[in-house]
Formats: C-alpha cells, structure tokens, sequence
C-alpha cells in the first residue's frame, strides 16, 4: 500500500473524527453539546458511514450498542453530563460487550467554559469497568482511536475516550495517514442471548467477564505504548495524562514524566518502577485526584491535589505555583503577577439581534412585576407572580438583564418536571417552564406526559426555532434534514403535543409580540396545563434582512423600553437611543418597533 | 523561552463576530507551512453570541502548552479597546501590543449600569507593561476600503510586521486563500497590505 502522510492544524475533535474515519467507523451517533459537537459534525461529512444526531445521548449510546453488535465499528460522542443521560444503556454496554468495536468519547468540561456544572467522568470507568483513555493533544487523538478500537474488540468492552474542552478545541499539528486501511468488516449479529439479553442469570454470567477483563487490561496497562516513560533527572517523577502533561511538560523542564494514555485501569508494577527512580512523585491532573487515590490504594506514597487545584482548569501557572507550594520547584522560577485594570464592564453572551426567543421573553419579564421584586442579583425574598422554570439552550441567556426572564436551569428537560414540582409543591405564583425545540425532542416530551398525566397547572412555552443553535445549529427531528444533510421526516412538536393529551395548545409567531402576549397570558390564567409553541426562525439561519429600523430622533424621548428587549442592535449612543443598522434583522424582526410606546421606531427613521 | 525569535505567544481578543478565529486559523497555517510547531485555542460554545472572544496562538519549534501563560504573550492583537483593557495582564514585559481603536459598548453600558473605560486608562495599563503600544485606526481604515469584515486580515497585515519569524508573502497569501471565498479575496488582500502600511507608518 502507498502511504502517503499530510501534517495538518486539527482540533481534537477533528483529530478523533479523522481517527475513526480511518480507523473504519460505519457508524457514529451523538447529541450536539460542548466541547464534542464538532466530533459528528465532521464524521457526518464522509459518506461511507452512516452519522447521525440522535434524539439525546440515551439513543445514541442505544444506536451504538445495536450498530456493534451487528459488528461494525462505531462511534458515539457526548460532552460530560451526556453520558449522565446515557448511563445506563453505557452500563448495559459495559455489560453485554461488543461485537464491533465500541468506542463512547465523553468531553469533559474543566473551568465550566459552556455547561451547567463539572463533572469528572473518569469516575464512569471505574463504574462501568471498562478501559479508559484519554489524549493529550490532537495527534495522539487520532492515534489512540485506532488503538481504543483494537481494545475494544479483543476484550469484548466498550472504550472509554476521554476528552477535555481543552484537547477537545485546541488546535495542534497532526501527521494523518491518508492510506489508513478502511477495510469492511464482517457484518452480521450472532444470535447469542447469554450475552445480549440481560436477564438477570445472563448478567450474572457477564459479571466474571467484566473483571477477568479488567484483570488483562491491567497486564496491557504495563506494557502498552499508550503509556510512556520519559526519563529524567531522577529527581521529581511526574505522573500526569491528558492536557495536564503538555502543561507539566512545559513547567519541569528535567523531571521525569509518567505519562498515561490508558488511564484506567493503572499498571501498579510500572508505576511502583517509576516510583523507584525518584526522589519524589507528584501527580498532575485536572479536577478529582482520580490517579493519585488509585496509585496511593496501591500502597505507594505520592503528592498531588494537596498542592494542584481540584476544581477548574489547569495551565502552565497553575502547575508551576503548585509545584512551588510542594517545594519542587523554586519560588524564584515562578512568573511574575500579572497587571489588571479594575472595574472593567463584563461582556456576556447575548441573545442576537432578530432573535426569534426575545419577544417571548420580554412578555415573560414583564408578567408577575418580576423587576420589581427581583433585586440587581435576581434575588427575593418572596415570589413574584410568576416564576420561570428554564431549560438548556440559547434562551438559557434571557437569565441576563435586562430580560431576567428564568428562575432556574438546571439539565436537559428539566424545565417541565421542576414546573410541575413547584405547583405540586404548592406555591402561590403561576409557573411558567419554558424549554427550546431541540431540548424539548431530546427530554422534554417525557415531562410534558408527566404534566397531562399528573394534571399539572403549568404552561410549557416551548421556543421552536428549528435548530440547536447554542452548540452551532445542528439539525434534530423537528428540522426536516438529516445529520448527513438529506431530507427527513420533520416530527411536528404540535402533533406531538396534541398527541400526548394537551388540550390547550396554540402556536403563535415569535415576532407577532401582541400574539405571544396574549397566548401567554391565556395560557398563564387557564387553570390547567396549556402550551405555547412560539415559532420564528434562528436570526442566524435566517438571512433575510430588509427594512432595518431606524429610530426618528424627533419622536424619540429615549424612555429605554426598547433597551429591555435586550437586543444587541439597540444601544444609547452619547444618551440617546440608537439602532445599529449593520445589527437589525428588519422586517423579518421588528419587536422594537410593536413595542415602541411613542412609535419612534421605523423603516425610514418616521414614526412606525 | 528566552529567544523571542523561536517562540511567539500571540493573543488574539475581541468581541464575537470580528473574525478573531479567521485570523488566528490563518496565521497558524501559515506559521505551520514554513515548518514551525503550533498549538491553537480558542474560545467557542456561549461566548459566540456577542461575548468576549480569545484565541491564544502559539508558535515555536516546539510549543507544549496551547494556552499562553499570564504575563507572558509577546504579542495581544485587539480588535477592540474594552477587550484589550481586559486582557492587558498576558503581555509579557516589553512584549507588544497592537489595539484597533474601536469600542463596542456591551449592552451594561446602555442600561448606564456600567461605564466603559477611558482610553487613558487602557493606554496607561498598557504602557506601565511596555513602551511597545500601537493604537491603529484599523476599522476606520478597513471602512475606507469598502467592508470593516476585513478587519481581521488588516490585523494580520499589521501583524505580519511585528511577528519576529519569517512567513513569506506567498505563505501569507496562500494561507488567506485557504480560508476565504474566491470572491472575496482581492478585498482581502487589499486590507492585508492596508494592515502593512499602516505598521510602516505610510497611513497613520
């Protein structure tokens, strides 16, 4: 075979796409979330393999386990707490095994850069028993994932692939083989009901497996290149894996370094070698000492998160001043203080200008006198008149003033459950959960069952914009197109509903603000469960700009209504209220303009 | 990390929707086709919806870390002045910094619940760090040549004076070509060499 190789700037997301692509993945599946999306966005592009984004990371890992055991290859991707919602078809995997090999990539997020909490999900290996392993940058995510594929046919488990948003969006130099054999499998499902129907006499016979297997993979942990010995002075020993050893790497420029790619399960001989050769071990990970209890339960003494922060990301600062605080490094090498300049405004994230969520939220905000009640840190004492339960999404920003539209957000779909605890709770205000098209597929649905059935007196906004916009506009199955960009099947969310047994159900248009109004209200007064779907396309989807508004200064009296939109386009300019025109979405939009209590606000800068 | 010419940790700030990752994508490739290591990092996810945005670039033979350590980047290049004012604690002593004179106000400062800083202020942190400050008019002068998107290659035009390792003028124009439509390309490159002449002096 010619090889022919290429160095290419690839994130680690890249990387492990182009790893499994070459590594002979047929099938993949995954649910948009950050830092993993762009995983299943760039398998979608090859068309020799079957991509696609499930409803949420439950059916994926399913989609998963059913495409290996036909014995294909296959992929399945999430960020951290998808693989919370997908634990427990991942334990049934971890329990049955493959056919094809299984690889389950989790990103973690260290630093909480875009979720809702952090989670260390090293601990799933350990739960699952099943191997683990984890690259330090883009090249060793394309090298390790031909490794993971390997291990996970030849000990019959799925692999564990363990990102952070750091390896998972860094950029780095990656030699690809372009003449990587993508040979077919064998594809074919060996009826076998021991292992695959996990009655509870089968899964007792799979239990033995699962530990007899951990017990080999701890023999390959000894001598496997994913693991590498780097020698050094013989001083300090770092043990490290991940992003953490090209920080460490950079700080200690003579120690010697125990670097882990497999990490989990841990080589004890190896490491009590290494531990031998040094002076003193000192462990550096991100987030829990997952390493350093395994290596200490091994009776052997090491440092780590006395000195190395538990929480947050590491960075070559980071190391050097725990490493200073262990006394293995010098304070005199440790970087000067760093200059800041105090008070600076902050810069949060926004909904866009021609949102089609911001017309909903203004009404929201202007129900319940919230802004009275609540003080400048969303706080009170007492209910307002109406609280709002919150979802993941774009929308999860109407948070920020001046909209200050959400009273909670805590995981996928949890806006309609909390809704209903709060009213089955009894308080006194009316409960509004509101949830986005994407989340409502992936989780919601189950909740909204749980209100009919239940009779929850709840109103469930749901905000259909079509796509999954906060993690880059990903399709799902209201979208009408596939992963892989062919046509499907749109799933009618107003069907869906009706389905269910929602007697109240209207659909208005998001930019109709006098309809959205009134369709909240009514749903918010009713006395039982009703459902506002809002439906406006994504400002970004939607290119269409005409008739950007202009404000008639003449009319103006600059009473800041049209500031609480939120709107980015919208500012005060030297005092006075201006509408930035490269900004404004136009007639496609124009909430300002309805909403406009002097009706300053038009197409030709006159009185709209 | 002593020898400047050998390594180059480049901060790349502004507000999303200014071409921050564009930039950086094209000056890593650059950087990479002469033959030199690079790690890249951006951030992506919420902060794309109007918020802050940093790329940390670094370059080297062989560069470990992808992030840039606090105060150690010998170059921030920022788009805009409140975002160069909130990153003015990376720039190594004596390193250089380069702020485009623009202010984009966020939404606090409508509301008057905050205030946007002077530019004495930013200036002044600035140069309690180095003597090695540029303010460049670049929006005005990227407006002038027909499209203020062109503002991130007029900041790598003005970069590409600074930068102490040798990309050539073919490696900078097959790198831009590599990440913008055909179409686009000549007004691109005519921001580039804008960028240029305004770091020798001709247009300030």
């Amino acid at each position: 075979m010619i090889m022919s190789k290429i160095r290419k700037l690839l994130s680690g997301n890249e990387a492990i796409a182009m790893g499994a692509y070459h590594a002979g993945v047929r099938v993949a599946t995954a649910y948009p979330g950050t830092p993993s999306t762009e995983i299943l966005e760039n398998l979608s592009k090859f068309k020799d393999l079957y991509a696609e984004w499930s409803t949420n990371e439950k059916v994926a890992m399913e989609v998963g386990l059913g495409a290996c055991y036909a014995g294909v290859r296959t992929m399945v991707s999430m960020k951290h707490v998808g693989l919370n919602v997908a634990a427990d078809p991942f334990m049934a995997a971890a329990t049955t095994g493959v056919h094809g090999g299984l690889v389950v990539v989790s990103a973690d997020d260290p630093g909480i850069h875009s979720s809702q909490g952090e989670q260390d999900n090293r601990h799933f290996a350990r739960l699952g028993r099943v191997p683990m392993i984890e690259p330090a940058d883009s090249q060793e995510a394309y090298d390790f994932i031909a490794a993971a594929y390997e291990m996970s046919e030849r000990f019959d488990t799925p692999v564990l692939f363990r990102i952070t948003t750091r390896v998972a969006h860094s950029k780095s130099v990656v030699e690809i083989d372009m003449g990587a054999d993508r040979a077919e499998r064998n594809k074919y499902f060996h009826h076998h009901v021991e292992k695959y129907v996990m009655l509870p006499g089968h899964a007792r016979l799979r239990v033995p497996h699962m530990h007899r297997r951990m017990a080999e993979l701890t023999e390959l942990a000894e001598v496997t290149s994913l693991n590498q010995l780097i020698e050094g002075d013989g001083q300090t020993g770092i043990i490290t894996s991940g992003v953490s050893y090209e920080y460490a790497r950079e700080v200690f420029q003579t120690a010697s370094f125990l670097k882990l790619g497999l990490i989990y399960p841990l080589p004890p001989h190896l490491i009590q070698r290494f531990a031998g050769q040094v002076k003193k071990l000192f462990v550096i990970e991100e987030l829990d000492p997952f390493l350093e209890d395994t290596i200490r339960a091994m009776g052997i003494h090491v440092e780590g998160k006395k000195h190395v922060p538990r929480f947050g990301e590491l960075n070559t600062g980071a190391v050097r001043h725990a490493a200073t605080k262990a006394e293995i490094m010098s304070p005199a090498a440790a970087a000067s203080e760093p200059v800041t300049l105090g008070n600076l405004p902050g810069r949060p994230p926004l909904l866009c200008a021609g949102c089609p969520h911001a017309g909903a939220f203004f009404v929201l905000s202007t129900i319940g006198k919230r802004s009275k009640v609540l003080d400048a840190a969303g706080r009170s004492e007492k209910e307002s008149g109406l609280i709002i339960t919150g979802d993941i999404g774009c929308y999860t920003l109407a948070t920020y003033p001046p909209l200050r539209a959400m009273d909670t957000t805590a995981c996928m779909g949890a806006s309609i459950g909390q809704a209903i605890g709060l009213v089955k709770a009894g308080v006194t205000s009316k409960v509004a959960a509101v949830i986005g098209d994407s989340t409502f597929m992936h989780s919601g649905i189950t909740g909204l069952i749980d209100a009919v059935y239940n009779d929850a007196n709840i109103a469930v906004i749901i905000l259909d914009n079509g796509t999954t916009a906060m993690t880059g506009h990903q399709d799902h199955p209201g979208s009408g197109k596939s992963a892989q960009g062919a046509a499907a099947q749109k799933v009618d969310i107003a069907k869906v509903v009706e389905g269910a047994g929602v007697k109240n159900l209207q659909v208005v248009d998001a930019f109709d603000i006098k309809s959205v109004r009134s369709a909240i209200r009514s749903a918010l007064g009713g006395g039982h469960l009703s459902v506002v779907i809002v439906r406006g396309k994504c400002a970004i989807i939607n290119k269409v700009r005409k008739n950007r508004r202009q404000v008639d200064r003449d009319t103006c009296n600059d009473c800041g209504v049209c500031l609480m939109i939120g709107c980015p386009a919208i500012r005060k300019k030297d005092g006075k209220v201006d509408i930035e025109a490269g900004a404004c979405m136009g007639d496609e939009c124009g909430i300002c303009q309805q909403l406009c209590p002097r009706k300053a606000i038009g197409t030709d800068g006159k009185a709209g | 990390m002593s020898n400047h010419q050998h390594k180059q940790d480049i901060l790349m700030v502004g507000v999303g929707g200014q071409g921050i990752v564009l930039a950086s994508d094209i000056l890593g490739d650059a950087a990479l086709d002469m033959g030199l290591d690079v790690k890249k990092t951006d951030t992506l996810g919420m902060a794309q919806r109007g918020g802050s945005v940093t790329s940390h670039l670094r370059i080297g033979q062989k560069v470990w870390s992808p992030l840039i350590n606090a105060p150690e980047a010998d170059i921030l290049l920022a788009f805009e002045k409140l975002e160069a004012a909130r990153w003015v604690g990376f720039l190594r002593s004596g390193g250089t910094a380069v702020i485009n004179n623009l202010a984009i106000p966020p939404l606090s400062i409508s509301l008057g619940t905050q205030v946007y800083p002077e530019d004495a202020a930013v200036l002044g942190s600035f140069r309690s760090v180095t003597e090695k400050v540029h303010l460049v008019n670049g929006t005005d002068r990227v407006a002038g040549l027909g499209d203020i998107r062109t503002l991130n290659i007029f900041m790598l035009g003005y970069l590409s004076r600074i930068l102490p390792m040798e990309i050539t003028d073919v490696q900078w124009e097959k790198s831009i070509a590599r990440h913008l439509p055909a179409k686009i390309l000549d007004l691109n490159k005519r921001a580039f060499k804008a960028g240029r002449e305004a770091a020798d002096g001709v247009n300030i």
